[in-house]
């Protein structure tokens, strides 16, 4: 299914965005005088050619290549997202988890409305609370996202924590309870009843039988939770003045730079569906009924 | 294996109390239980719905769920203390004497997992691995009688059908060679040709291993078969226990008679008189019960028996916990069993189906799931359809009713007129005149609105009624179906099982059909539940001369309600004939089948027919006869190549068989044949 | 348990007291649910009586005593031009609450009514509209507002059509599948069997039996919407100037932020925190109470 809805987005991407702007995309071009006059299915089409090829066509505000721009930003913005999911994911399964066995007790309660309600904050404001605590009050860790260019991995790393963590904090309630609810599906299965009768010891009942098929599901929301962070991070990557593909997108928008807007946004389209057909590619990798489902 | 000296007793209950929390207050399920088996023994367990039979066995392998707790007494396994156990011992305890089998065995296994590691494990915990282990779970899967388990260990369960997947269940069951196991409904939701394969497979087992069983099922007729001794719980409470034989012979517990005159017995009929019926409810989870917990529902029962618990009397080898168990066979009945005889003047049938045929379209093949059905049903008659899972019994149903389309060509006739197969195109009379009871009141009853409106709008739209006219239409109905006003009111959640089964034959009922479709009304219910509904079917059919398409898996409800029978296999209708005929012979290889693997209680049946192997899939019928497969009674070739005609043998009652309809009686009056085919 | 759970609804007879009933009770038992209410409400009464009790009028400037820090006078401090940082806070919860929640209903209707279509008559209408809406839900939901309002412009109404209609999908395929669900239930088949109407079977039949999920993803999507409401503000794509939004506040104030000015953006940040808070906690006791 979100194969399919993966085969056709890039065109519906291009039609949602190009059929709205058409008048106001119209007006700039005048103003511009970029001289894009020709109709709109003829401007798409040719667009979407150059695109194929890598030509991105050229920014109005920085007055050069689209390209570049797009793909600088893109490795900046993969290298912020990939440290808040390399956070989550252990974190948030574990999270998720450790409810699960404690269902019911303090310690549950404190993850899963903890969790929950992190998810709702909007980054801005946890990025803001963050800041004034560990940036202005404690000073412990740099406010500005945007490392010297001599900076080395560990240097990158150190100034990505401070922006990582909204994200970090949204995604975890997300991942914490779906692992949570597997959990508890998995460990009121009939099957883990098996598991326990046979006399298994807990620790093999919990990572042999429990925990597979409780984080099935839990996979695909990760992967879901790709297209949420490409759109935490405009906001994020605004707070931090962060050079990503959020911020490009955003002075893009503010400033009316179309190139920059429809690239950036068709990339992280890509992006997503990218991540989504690995997250369906993995799970049915991990789940025998259904890469051998129709055996029977 | 490990115990080098056996327990007296294999499991010791004594004063066994469980409650569950339920709503910050515990409430108890299980109330002071004492129960022993015997090394070597099989104890089964009965009751129905509620009585907390599942939880003895939960609470025996401490597995209760999370609001359950053992509020008191003791449980000794093997003459171990299981409540004292630390959670190591506990784990061993469960690693090396007690297994435990469930019903659903599609849920008992590892989705996951490969068979051949699920059953590995349990001997890698015993200290042997690798081929070692390999080695014995085959050899566990050749124990079980699956012919092929090399390849069967190398699958995921969802590629086993619903009998191999419980001979796995029992495999790892037996695997740790347990002094006690437990079968908590082992073949409950199993067709019956499974069900006895299984239980046959249980019995062999019994006499090759040493296990004591603990047997828990609500069907008495399983119990009567696999058990020494049973026990009879009422309430959390053991009502009545000794050996089954006597039990189910000759009981002394007013609810234990009761229970088994619900049960249509014996080829009891519905002209023969009513079942008798178990006023009332059984008592919520953690009622307060004073006295005798089934005091409320006991004709018998006097004030003493209303403030005074029994004592569990000592009978000689038996027990019975009633003040009157010297006369609890003479418990007055609590439904009259007269009935008003059936006029039954000759009349044109009511409906006709000639050639119907419905194929649907799988994964690219064709299915058929009904093919050329020809059948008569006359005013005032019930027509049992009988047949497993995937006979075709419900599709059939649904092609009458015009909620699905059949395929060209067939032709359904109602009084005369022939109908449309689409139900849009039918007219208001025709879909009035022909209505359905499903199977589970709770996906048929619309939970959004309360009892008066979901019978209200069916006399509105079904009756044509409204106003003054429909109020006093609503009321003569309910009071039909024995529903009160005070039900009227509520949402159907609101009521039990058995309450919503009759508003929906209520609302059945509203237009005065001429037939009514019952798919299966009675299997989500309790048999004394079961017993009232089947009753009233059979009353409001002698007042309304109705005609019913009665779906039944249970052959013995499908004997006592029906005046015809059809068995239906793969779409076919394998059988046609009055209802005495075909139970009582000669009948199809495939019905004798059917016949023979009901466990009956009254044990008189010493020889039994089994079908080996799985129902065929309908998309790839066999060549021939499509029952060829399974047949114990197969003649040769000619099975195999050309499918045999639904041939009249006497009139009326029509066969599918290559075997003349002489040679058949020949045969079924003498012994079965030894081994069925695979 | 769910063994349990069934035998006590078998065995009972007309004791069990009304589904609404049981549900209002376990919401009034559980204080995860109250303690919600009360946050919500408490910032409702702000948005609507705030203005008549804050000590300053939230827009008036005040150069003089700009990003005075918090004082017996300015609880709360001032910011940049002198105006009532705690006034603000009060007072800005009107524009959020007002656009949030039409946002929501919004997203509800149009979602209801496109899972209530796609879902009832399935085939070609529902593969059709379903690829289109999951196509929609591909692109990051924050990333289509943000190209909608640039393309669209900037205004109140604006904003709530946007998020109304980017949450829509959401719910549209929530309510798609209990629709879905529903379908295959024998009382549909039950009132075909009496010849009722397609309104009748989608609106008496089938919708109230699908109203407790739509009442739990759309108190799940209010929270949701307050979220995006005041990313947009921060963004500057959102609540105009001079409005005492927020998000707003934070974006004309975060930039001094290395300066010390902690003040001017703390308490807003906090704000908008717990209103999110309260919303969600609300909607997380009616998903547990409705899903019991």
């Amino acid at each position: 299914m979100v194969f399919l809805g993966g085969q056709v987005l890039p065109g519906n991407v291009g039609r949602a965005i190009l059929g709205p702007f058409a008048d106001q995309g119209a007006v700039d071009t005048l103003n511009h005088t970029l001289g894009v006059d020709r109709p709109l299915l003829t401007q798409y089409w040719s667009w979407i050619s150059n695109f194929v090829q890598g030509d991105m066509g050229t920014s109005y505000i920085y007055r050069s290549p689209v390209a570049p721009l797009v793909v600088d930003a893109l490795g900046n913005s993969v290298k912020l997202a990939f440290v808040a999911f390399v956070l989550v994911i252990p974190i948030g399964i574990l999270g998720g988890a450790v409810a699960a066995l404690n269902l019911n007790r303090p310690l549950d309660r404190i993850i899963t409305l903890g969790g929950l309600s992190m998810t709702v904050l909007p980054e801005f404001v946890t990025g803001i609370i963050l800041i004034l605590i560990f940036g202005v009050w404690l000073r412990w860790l740099p406010i500005s996202a945007a490392w010297p260019h001599d900076a080395g991995f560990f240097r990158q790393l150190y100034h990505l924590i401070l922006p990582s963590m909204p994200l970090f904090l949204v995604l975890f309630g997300y991942v914490g309870r779906m692992a949570r609810s597997g959990m508890i599906e998995a460990l009121d299965s009939d099957y883990t009843r098996t598991a326990v009768l046979k006399g298994l010891p807990w620790r093999t009942v919990i990572w042999r039988h429990v925990l597979r098929n409780a984080l099935l599901p839990t996979i695909t929301v990760i992967a879901t939770q790709t297209g949420y962070l490409i759109g935490g991070l405009v906001v994020i990557e605004t707070l931090f003045r962060y050079q990503g593909v959020g911020s490009l997108i955003f002075t893009a928008a503010r400033g009316k730079d179309f190139p920059i807007l429809v690239s950036g946004t068709l990339v992280v389209g890509i992006v997503y569906a990218v991540a989504t057909l690995a997250a369906d590619f993995l799970y049915s990798m991990l789940n025998p009924r259904i890469s051998l489902g129709n055996e029977q | 294996m490990t115990n080098s000296a056996k327990a007296e007793n294999a499991l010791e209950l004594t004063d066994l109390s469980v409650a569950y929390r339920v709503a910050g207050r515990n409430r108890a399920v299980l109330r002071n239980l004492s129960l022993t088996i015997g090394q070597g023994e099989a104890y089964g367990l009965v009751g129905e719905s509620g009585c907390g039979k599942s939880t003895v066995a939960l609470t025996v392998v401490r597995y209760l769920p999370r609001n359950g707790s053992i509020t008191g007494g003791a449980i000794s396994l093997d003459g171990q203390n299981v409540m004292k156990l630390d959670a190591e011992a506990l784990r061993r305890a469960r690693a090396e004497s007690v297994s435990m089998v469930y019903q659903d065995p599609g849920k008992a296994l590892n989705p996951s997992i490969r068979v051949g590691r699920q059953l590995t494990e349990i001997f890698e915990l015993g200290g042997v691995s690798g081929r070692a282990a390999t080695d014995r779970a085959i050899a566990m899967l050749n124990r079980v009688r699956i012919s092929d388990p090399v390849s069967v260990m190398q699958r995921y369960p969802h590629q086993l059908s619903g009998g191999m997947q419980q001979r796995v269940a029992i495999a790892m069951a037996l695997a740790n060679d347990p002094s006690m196991l437990i079968l908590d409904e082992p073949t409950t939701g199993l067709d019956a040709t499974v069900e006895a394969e299984v239980l046959d497979l249980i019995a062999q087992l019994r006499q090759e291993l040493s296990a004591s069983i603990l047997f828990i099922s609500h069907n008495l007729a399983v119990v009567s078969n696999m058990c020494d001794r049973v026990g009879v719980l009422y309430a959390g409470m053991l009502v009545e226990e000794g050996p089954t034989e006597v039990v189910f012979n000759d009981p002394r517990h007013p609810y234990t008679v009761a229970l088994l005159r619900c049960l249509p017995r014996g080829g009891q009929r519905k002209d023969q008189g009513r079942l008798d019926t178990i006023p009332g409810f059984l008592p919520g989870i953690g009622a307060d019960i004073k006295g005798c917990a089934f005091a409320d529902r006991c004709a018998l029962a006097d004030d003493r028996c209303r403030s005074e618990l029994p004592p569990l009397y000592d009978l000689g080898g038996r027990l019975s916990r009633c003040f009157h168990h010297d006369k609890a066979q003479a418990l007055p009945r609590a439904t009259p069993s007269d009935v008003a005889p059936v006029p039954k003047p000759a009349a044109a049938p009511v409906l006709r189906v000639a050639r119907l045929n419905k194929t649907y379209a799988s994964h690219g093949h064709a299915l058929r799931a009904v093919k050329d059905v020809s059948l008569d049903l006359l005013p005032g008659e019930t027509l049992g359809l009988v047949g497993e899972s995937g006979s075709g019994k419900t599709t059939f149903a649904r092609l009458l009713l015009g909620l699905v389309p059949p395929d060209d060509g067939g032709t359904i006739e109602l009084e005369g007129k022939a109908l449309a197969p689409r139900l849009e195109n039918r007219s208001d009379d025709q879909i009035k005149a022909m209505q359905i009871v499903f199977q589970n009141p709770d996906s048929a009853l619309n939970r959004s609105h309360s009892i008066r409106h979901l019978i209200g709008r069916a006399l509105k739209r079904l009756a044509g009624l409204s106003g003054k006219a429909l109020e006093s239409r609503l009321n003569d109905l309910v009071r039909s179906v024995r529903l009160t006003d005070r039900h009227l009111a509520v949402k159907p959640r609101q009521l039990s099982g058995g309450l919503k089964q009759r508003v929906a034959i209520a609302r059945a009922f509203a237009g005065d059909p001429r037939i009514v479709v019952c798919d299966e009304p009675t299997s989500a219910l309790d048999v004394s539940v079961q017993a009232a509904i089947l009753n009233l079917l059979a009353d409001l059919q002698s007042k309304e001369d109705v005609s019913y398409i009665f779906i039944s898996h249970d052959l013995a409800v499908v004997r006592y309600l029906s005046d015809k029978i059809a068995v239906l296999y793969l779409g076919r209708i394998m059988e046609l004939g009055p209802s005495e005929d075909v139970f009582s012979g000669p009948h199809h290889p495939y019905t004798e089948a059917l016949l023979s693997a009901v466990p009956k209680l009254d044990q008189t049946e010493t020889a039994r027919i089994r079908l080996d192997g799985e129902i065929p899939s309908a998309t790839n019928p066999p060549s021939g006869c499509v029952f060829h497969t399974r047949c114990p009674r197969k003649i040769g070739a000619i099975c195999e190549q050309q499918e045999p005609l639904l041939a009249e043998a006497r009139p009326g009652h029509a066969i599918r068989c290559h075997i003349p309809y002489a040679q058949l009686a020949k045969l079924q009056s003498s012994t079965p044949p030894l081994e069925a085919m695979g | 348990m769910s063994v349990f759970q069934t035998n006590f609804t078998m065995q009972t007879d007309t004791r069990r007291r009304g589904p609404v009933v049981e549900v209002l009770h376990q919401l009034l038992c559980s204080g995860t649910f109250l303690t919600g209410v009360v946050i919500v409400l408490f910032w409702v009464a702000c948005a609507l009586l705030g203005q008549h009790f804050v000590p300053y009028n939230a827009l008036t400037e005040d150069i003089i005593n700009a990003l005075a820090p918090p004082s017996s006078e300015h609880w709360f401090g001032t910011d940049q031009i002198g105006r009532d940082v705690f006034s603000r806070v009060i007072v800005g919860s009107r524009d959020i609450l007002t656009v949030a929640p039409l946002a929501t209903l919004l997203a509800t209707l149009t979602g209801t009514a496109l899972g209530l279509f796609t879902g009832y008559f399935r085939g070609l209408v529902d593969d059709v509209v379903s690829r289109i809406l999951e196509a929609f839900m591909a692109i990051p939901g924050p990333i289509v507002s943000l190209l909608a309002i640039v393309a669209l412009g900037t205004s109140r109404i604006m904003v709530i059509v946007v998020i109304g209609l980017s949450f829509a999908p959401v719910i549209a395929r929530t309510v798609r599948s209990a629709v879905l669900a529903e379908r295959e239930l024998d009382y549909v088949a039950a009132a075909q069997l009496r010849h009722e109407s397609t309104v009748h079977m989608m609106f008496v039949e089938i919708f109230p039996n699908v109203i407790p999920p739509i009442l739990v993803e759309s108190t799940v999507r209010l929270g949701y919407a307050i979220f995006a409401v005041a990313t947009l503000s921060f963004l500057g794509f959102g609540i105009q100037p001079p409005s005492p939004d927020w998000g707003l506040s934070i974006a004309s104030n975060y930039g001094m932020i290395s300066g010390g000015f902690w003040w001017t953006v703390l308490f807003d940040a906090l704000a908008i925190a717990s209103l999110v808070i309260g919303v969600n906690l609300v909607a997380d006791s009616v998903q547990a109470a409705l899903n019991d």
